[in-house]
Formats: structure tokens, C-alpha cells, sequence
């Protein structure tokens, strides 16, 4: 285990808070990509209005599997994995991927799984 | 329901975002193909729609039988801070190439072959230059199937239309 993924854990913040957005009657802290900074703000009822935000009126089970992969990868390594590692090991390949969230499969599905953008180039 | 956000950020002039790029690879060696790949690929990771352009040696990528087989080059790189005859010796690019290829993978950067595949997977246009094709006497056939045409440089630039144009 990191220290990084402690630390981020323990004051549950992972970026900082640029601004608010209301949703769901709820007021959320943003970081300066439009993601959310608590991790504990999220829930799959804001999952689905964030995919909303990004054009996906419904998250089908495939998008939920490569929501849930990122997540499970973000609580292992305090990182948001790449798109690479998203083809390898998320079960959904690299057209699908693009086709389920289009324009930029790595960072539609972090912000839509509540998580800061990747920070890798690839 | 309503959906509002307040941005606190001082404002700034915006500028209109990069919606095209036509990327040219012209070198054949590890370190010349991988940037053009990797800014090709970071097009389509953001909504950018992407052209990769093979010319001269760069078709190294995209020809089957050798993109498995690119080297780093040891010997002409000044940054490799190498002399020349130790850059020479046999094996010493390989072995650059493989502590190369190491540090790449740990940064989650693919072989060439299978960032080719990810790249034309994630929507991007790959191109083989005709008169490097000629020159070189090479056929479609040579080339991975990832190459979705041979194209003139007349093509090239009807194909960029619209985009901005990165030479590597």
C-alpha cells in the first residue's frame, strides 16, 4: 500500500476544490477539471448525473464495468488507470471503450466514476 | 433538477481548442516513432480527431516484419552522452533498446504493435506515404493491417484539411 493511497484516504481529499456544482440537492466540491474532490460525495444516483453532463443519458452494465474498474484500480494504487490498462484489464476493449463513452474514454469514465482525471500521457 | 456550477477561477482569454491533428512520422528508429505515436494516441484520449501520416524510414512502424524490431540508436545521438565507438559496439543498441523498452512499459507505454492496434482502435487514420511505398518497392501486404491506405501527399493534405500538422 502507498503512502500516497493513505494519505488520500485519511482526509479523503484528492485534489483541490476549485468550485461547487448542486446536484441531486447535493453540493459538491470540483476540482479544476470539472471532477470530484471527495470521494465520499459519490454515489451511483451522481454517477448517472454525471454521465448526463457528459452525453450518456443511460450507464449500461459495460459502462458500470469499466466504472467499477477504475474505481477498484483507483483504491488499489491512488491513480486512475490508463487507457491502456483500461484495454488490458477492464474486459471492455479499446473501440468499445471509445464507442461507450465517446471523445476520451479515460477521462469521461473518471469523472463519471467520481475519481480526478488520469495523469499518465497514455 | 438543477445543475449549476460556479466557477471561481480568474478568467482568461480562451482560446479555441485543438479539434484535428495530422501527425507525420518520418524516423525509423524507437525514439523516432514513439513521440508522433504517443501524441496520436493523446489526440484521441481527448476527443481530438487524429491522422498518423508513415513517411520514409518512420514506415518502420507499420510494416509487419520489422515493427516488432525497432532500435534505439546508440551511434549520431549526442543526448545519449555515448561515444561514438562505444555507441558502435555490437549489441550496445539492443541493450539501449531493451532498458528503453523497460522504463516504457512501467509508464503503461505499449510495444509499437500493440499501440499501432490501440491507436487505429481508438478511431485514428493510418496512412503509408506513396512515394516511400514506390521507393522502397513495398506493397499494401507489407504493412500491418492497421493501415487503412497508401496515400500521395496531395491526399495527405485533403485528408488535413482542417487540422494542424505535427512533423516528427
Amino acid at each position: 500500500m502507498s503512502s500516497r493511497k493513505q494519505s488520500s484516504q485519511e482526509d479523503n481529499i484528492m485534489s483541490t476544490a476549485v468550485a461547487e456544482k448542486i446536484l441531486l440537492g447535493k453540493t459538491l466540491a470540483i476540482d479544476a477539471d470539472g471532477n470530484l474532490v471527495n470521494i465520499s460525495d459519490w454515489n451511483e444516483e451522481i454517477a448517472a448525473e454525471l454521465a448526463k453532463e457528459e452525453g450518456i443519458e443511460i450507464l449500461t452494465e459495460k459502462h458500470w464495468q469499466v466504472i467499477n474498474y477504475m474505481r477498484k484500480v483507483y483504491s488499489e494504487t491512488g491513480d486512475s488507470p490508463s487507457i491502456r490498462k483500461l484495454t488490458k484489464e477492464s474486459g471492455v476493449d479499446t473501440k468499445e471503450l471509445y464507442a461507450l463513452f465517446p471523445k476520451g474514454p479515460a477521462k469521461k469514465a473518471a469523472r463519471i466514476a467520481g475519481l480526478p482525471k488520469p495523469k499518465g500521457c497514455i | 433538477m438543477q445543475n449549476k456550477t460556479e466557477n471561481i477561477l480568474t478568467e482568461e482569454i480562451e482560446y479555441e481548442p485543438i479539434k484535428k491533428v495530422s501527425i507525420i512520422v518520418s524516423k525509423g528508429s524507437l525514439e523516432g516513432v514513439y513521440p508522433g505515436l504517443i501524441m496520436a494516441n493523446g489526440a484521441r484520449m481527448e476527443g481530438i480527431e487524429a491522422n498518423l501520416f508513415f513517411t520514409f524510414f518512420g514506415m518502420e512502424a507499420i510494416i509487419s516484419k520489422k515493427m516488432d524490431h525497432l532500435k534505439v540508436a546508440t551511434v549520431g545521438n549526442p543526448a545519449m552522452h555515448m561515444p561514438t565507438l562505444i555507441g558502435s559496439l555490437p549489441g550496445m543498441s539492443a541493450f539501449a533498446t531493451h532498458m528503453m523498452e523497460k522504463e516504457m512499459e512501467k509508464l503503461d507505454i505499449p510495444p509499437v504493435r500493440e499501440f499501432i492496434e490501440m491507436i487505429h482502435d481508438a478511431g485514428c487514420n493510418i496512412y503509408a506515404c506513396k512515394a516511400s511505398v514506390d521507393m522502397f518497392h513495398l506493397k499494401k501486404e507489407n504493412f500491418c493491417s492497421q493501415v487503412d491506405d497508401i496515400i500521395t501527399v496531395g491526399e495527405f493534405y485533403e485528408k488535413s484539411a482542417g487540422a494542424s500538422i505535427i512533423f516528427t
